[in-house]
């Protein structure tokens, strides 16, 4: 097995070849914030939370999705990056209708988590309270876009782990929104199959089951990383 | 040294945060040993904002006229402003009217039109019923902030934890779950 040797923020790291930089400074011990990265499912690099910097290479890199390489020195808390990540947080507030005193996912919601990681104490862009719907069609559960932050994780596990493929995007841009079949009500969608593996992949409390109100929302995140050890590696058990 | 002049007041909120601030409990008594409460809807029964107030708690969004000239007034007369609670800092559930689009219209014709059992109508009494705004604002988006505490409410000790360092004259901390958390 091919081994990189690097650093983050000044710690040596050695790690097979093809490892993402977000894998490295995990093994390192260096927390670097993320939201539309989940163990178990492909990166996509959306949320670019996890942007780093590389010395040599101009732009900024996310590490979910880049490769490690030889000899690689990696910065993941540069005041310059500290800045931008908690700009992404603000916009990502700004940009949907995250009402965190009233949602499901109050006190278990990843983006407060960032948010608070980033020390957001307010927002400097100012709320766009777009007009976004709810589809509580499906009998066990609801989804609710006004919380949705685009990261796309129910898309990726409902195809990728479940193999049903119920979720995917619609549109561009600030219209941009999270479809399921094809653009009907969740409930129409015969593919679905409820297992439910969306509302744990759901970082806010955008998806969520039925009769949960505020703060109830409970999930399994660890479930995909088991699932996906499961298949690979023929570890049934945890 | 003269005490510090201490003022809370209360705009579009549901005075969760104003409950929260009297859950400091023994805390109150210290504080008003250190502090004149010269406005406050909990605190004392002015009815004018005095001048030269050095720290003032702001509860509540910006929603209507009388919001909007208080608040003038408030940041004009204070040093020290404190966004106190989420619908100080985010506009919170009072913002969601925004969502409707079409400024107050959709929510007046709401609660007082449908959903009238009888005699329907818009209120409508200048200078007695404040108009609302087309829109809910953050107080941030309407005057300068000096300090953000987030929270529905706050609890009494991250509220503690922002006055005192105030109340010594250093700058708090407002960082970490126990500070910042929304919701």
């Amino acid at each position: 097995m091919a081994v990189k040797t690097l650093k983050i923020d000044d710690i040596d790291v050695a790690i097979e070849a093809g490892a993402t930089l977000l894998q490295a400074a995990q093994e390192a011990g260096v927390p670097i914030p993320k939201l539309c990265a989940m163990k178990g499912i492909s990166s996509i690099g959306a949320c670019r939370l996890c942007l780093v910097e590389v010395e040599g290479i101009n732009k900024l890199l996310p590490a979910c999705v880049t490769e490690v390489a030889e000899g690689m020195v990696v910065h993941t808390q540069t005041p310059k990056l500290q800045e931008y990540r908690r700009m992404t947080v603000e916009l990502i507030f700004a940009e949907g209708n995250h009402v965190c005193s009233i949602c499901v996912a109050n006190g278990n919601c990843e983006l407060q988590d960032v948010a608070i990681e980033v020390g957001m104490d307010h927002s400097r862009f100012t709320y766009r309270f777009p007009d976004r719907g709810v589809d509580l069609s499906h009998p066990s559960f609801g989804i609710d876009h006004n919380r949705c932050i685009l990261c796309t994780r129910c898309v990726r596990v409902c195809d990728e782990v479940e193999g049903a493929h119920v979720w995917d995007v619609a549109n561009r841009g600030a219209a941009c929104y999270i479809v399921s079949g094809l653009n009907q009500p969740w409930g129409e969608v015969s593919a679905c199959t409820s297992c439910g593996k969306c509302v744990d992949a759901c970082p806010t409390g955008a998806i969520f089951r039925k009769g949960e109100t505020t703060g109830e929302k409970q999930r399994d995140r660890d479930k995909f990383a088991f699932l996906s050890t499961a298949r690979e590696k023929r570890e049934w058990t945890r | 040294m003269d005490k510090i002049k201490f003022a809370t007041i209360w705009l579009a909120g549901c005075s969760g945060c104003h409950m929260s601030f009297l859950d400091l409990d023994e805390f109150l008594i210290d504080l008003a040993d250190l502090v004149d409460v010269v406005y406050s809807p909990v605190g004392c029964d002015l009815k004018d904002y005095p001048e030269g107030v050095d720290v003032c708690l702001v509860e509540g969004a910006v929603a209507n006229e009388d919001n909007l000239e208080l608040i003038y007034q408030v940041r004009r007369r204070t040093q020290t402003l404190i966004a106190f609670g989420d619908c100080a800092v985010t506009a919170n559930v009072p913002a969601m009217r925004n969502m409707l689009r079409e400024g107050a219209k959709p929510v007046l014709e709401r609660g007082y039109l449908e959903l009238a059992d009888e005699n329907p109508h818009l209120p409508h009494a200048p200078g007695i019923v404040p108009e609302l705004l087309d829109r809910v604002l953050p107080v941030h988006e309407v005057v300068p902030i000096d300090i953000f505490m987030p929270g529905c409410p706050p609890s009494a000790d991250r509220i503690r934890a922002t006055l005192e360092p105030l109340l010594q004259g250093q700058q708090p901390a407002m960082v970490g779950r126990d500070m910042i958390k929304f919701g």
